[in-house]
């Protein structure tokens, strides 16, 4: 089949391949691009040579990003310290406080369906002395308030709760966890990555104390993030885990990446600018994407709150089919799966066992991530794409059948293997 | 991961896709798996009484295009040999022909089950001693 054959019959506004996994990563905005150009060649100064035009341009540059970061988020410009991206963002937050209020306390407190950077973190901290809650969430995906009040007591200096999750797309009750963290005088950071930019986040009405963000999940590159440091009401403190030349506020030392930096400015500025309207438009095909799923097929669940999610996830299980074979049909769309045959350790996504959910369940999820770039004719494409290797895989599959003869499933013995 | 043609083809049009009746003692079912690890076979054969040559096979799988491919594979191999012969087939014989990477062994492992359990299953009905037990893994 020759690619010109393929073209001819896609709907208009349809190119193959169709990227549709937007949590995983984002096209980087051509504007995003044009701003950065200049400071890889021309203005390729140093941010901290403070005694030539070079080093000032790009100090300059990077001040500016600094003002765009904090516009986001309704913080001041000197409280954004430049980093290396999410992971690191999470690690230094979380170790940089651990390590500077273990005099306070011993006690950090999060959730099961944090992501790795934030997970791991803990558990490299309890190793050393820590005492870590990993609070439960609901079916729906979120936490219980009430379980966070019951969890904080007089040794905990640390809450980190995501924003927004990077599988299931639901968004945390942040300003009540920022009301009862400061009520009770305790830090509160939370992984804001997959939020900022998405929706309106504001570290002041909703008592955010630290944020990591990064650029790449907003149309901007990769290897750049930011870490929100609080410095009044109250002044937090982080214990540098970089040492080195004592780079912003001696809290993250290395050269700063200035191209970086500056992509990550004004990928904030144009989120900033564009947000109301690439929220509504990516929800409504976000919506119609689930309507045309929903209709044509039978024994499909939407995981995780419907109402308190982002705009462009959905994550949803089409069940008796296996979320790798699903992928198989679908080569030329990318989305991802919480199938266990797609990852390495061959254990279906953690966060969809968080909600409760069974593994058979969990294997027959696929997330769609929908972006800036997406049109409403390339989620028709999907949507008819997915129907028609459900209902293919489902000619296939022995559970549907049964299923469908009435046979309860779970009242069969399975030879597990 | 990049899916070797044979696995694709087998993928896309699967060979003997369907079901017979299992209530008939010529027909053996062999049902391996389980949903929680996300691969579930069901392989069925019809055996001729008289010359226990396998004149039918149908299979249905629940997993990744790997065991898709392993099971339609298994249905197209059993397919006129004996019960004594499709006990011949192994799991190393599948990886061999679909060039299996290694994390996708169990699939062919599960098939090699599917094709043990259908002959158990119908040897049991027809009272034929078991000469092969299928190991546990």
């Amino acid at each position: 089949m020759s690619t010109v054959e393929i073209t001819q019959n896609l709907p208009l506004g349809v190119t193959l391949p169709i990227y549709m996994d937007n949590h995983a990563t984002s096209p980087m905005d051509p504007r995003v691009l044009e701003a950065m150009l200049p400071y890889f060649t021309t203005k390729f100064g140093n941010a901290a040579s403070r005694n030539h035009s070079f080093g000032w341009d790009a100090e300059q540059a990077v001040e500016t990003a600094r003002e765009q970061i904090a516009s986001l988020i309704g913080a001041t410009p000197k409280e954004i310290i430049f980093t290396s991206g999410a992971t690191e963002s999470n690690n230094l937050a979380i170790k940089g406080i651990a390590e500077m209020y273990r005099e306070r306390g011993n006690h950090i407190i999060t959730q099961v369906t944090e992501h790795k950077a934030v997970l791991d973190t803990c558990k490299r901290l309890e190793k050393y002395g820590y005492r870590v809650t990993y609070l439960p969430v609901k079916a729906d995906g979120l936490i219980d308030i009430e379980d966070l009040k019951r969890a904080i007591d007089d040794k905990t200096i640390l809450v980190s709760i995501m924003a927004a999750n990077n599988e299931i797309g639901v968004i945390q009750p942040i300003a009540e966890i920022g009301k009862l963290c400061h009520e009770k005088g305790v830090i509160f950071h939370t992984d804001g990555v997959q939020a900022v930019g998405k929706i309106p986040i504001d570290v002041q009405a909703m008592n955010i104390d630290v944020m990591s963000i990064t650029a790449h999940k907003l149309y901007g590159p990769k290897g750049v993030g930011a870490l929100y440091v609080r410095r009044r009401n109250p002044r937090v403190q982080i214990a540098a885990q970089i040492d080195g030349g004592g780079h912003e506020r001696g809290m993250r030392s290395g050269t700063l990446n200035v191209p970086g930096i500056v992509g990550l400015g004004q990928a904030c500025a144009i989120a900033q600018a564009e947000m109301p309207a690439e929220a509504a438009r990516l929800q409504s095909m976000r919506d119609s994407l689930r309507a045309k799923l929903e209709a044509a097929l039978d024994y499909v669940e939407v995981n995780g709150s419907w109402e308190h999610r982002l705009p462009g996830n959905l994550n949803m299980s089409f069940v008796y089919v296996e979320g790798e074979s699903l992928l198989m049909g679908i080569n030329d769309v990318a989305v991802s799966s919480g199938s266990a045959c797609t990852s390495a350790t061959l254990e279906p996504s953690y966060v969809l066992k968080a909600l409760g959910l069974g593994d058979d369940v969990a294997h027959s999820s696929i997330r769609f991530g929908l972006g800036r770039f997406n049109t409403q004719a390339e989620c028709d494409y999907v949507a008819d794409k997915i129907i028609g290797i459900v209902k293919h895989l489902r000619e296939l599959s022995p559970l549907y059948e049964m299923v469908k003869e009435g046979i309860d499933l779970s009242k069969i013995e399975w030879a597990a293997h | 991961m990049a899916y070797s043609d044979k696995v694709i083809d087998h993928y896309n049009n699967p060979r003997n896709v369907g079901a017979l009746d299992k209530s008939s003692e010529t027909v053996g079912t062999g049902l391996v798996g389980a949903p929680e690890c996300g691969d579930v076979m069901r392989l069925q054969i019809r055996v001729n009484p008289e010359t226990q040559v396998i004149e039918e096979a149908k299979f249905k799988t629940f997993g990744c295009g790997s065991a898709i491919a392993s099971s339609s594979l298994a249905t197209e191999w059993v397919k006129g040999k004996t019960v004594s012969e499709a006990l011949e087939i192994k799991n190393t014989d599948i990886v061999r022909e679909l060039a299996l990477p290694p994390v996708k062994i169990h699939c062919s492992v599960l098939a090699e089950d599917a094709i043990r359990a259908a002959i158990g299953d119908w040897k049991k009905k027809n009272g034929v001693e078991e000469t092969a037990t299928v190991a546990a893994h």
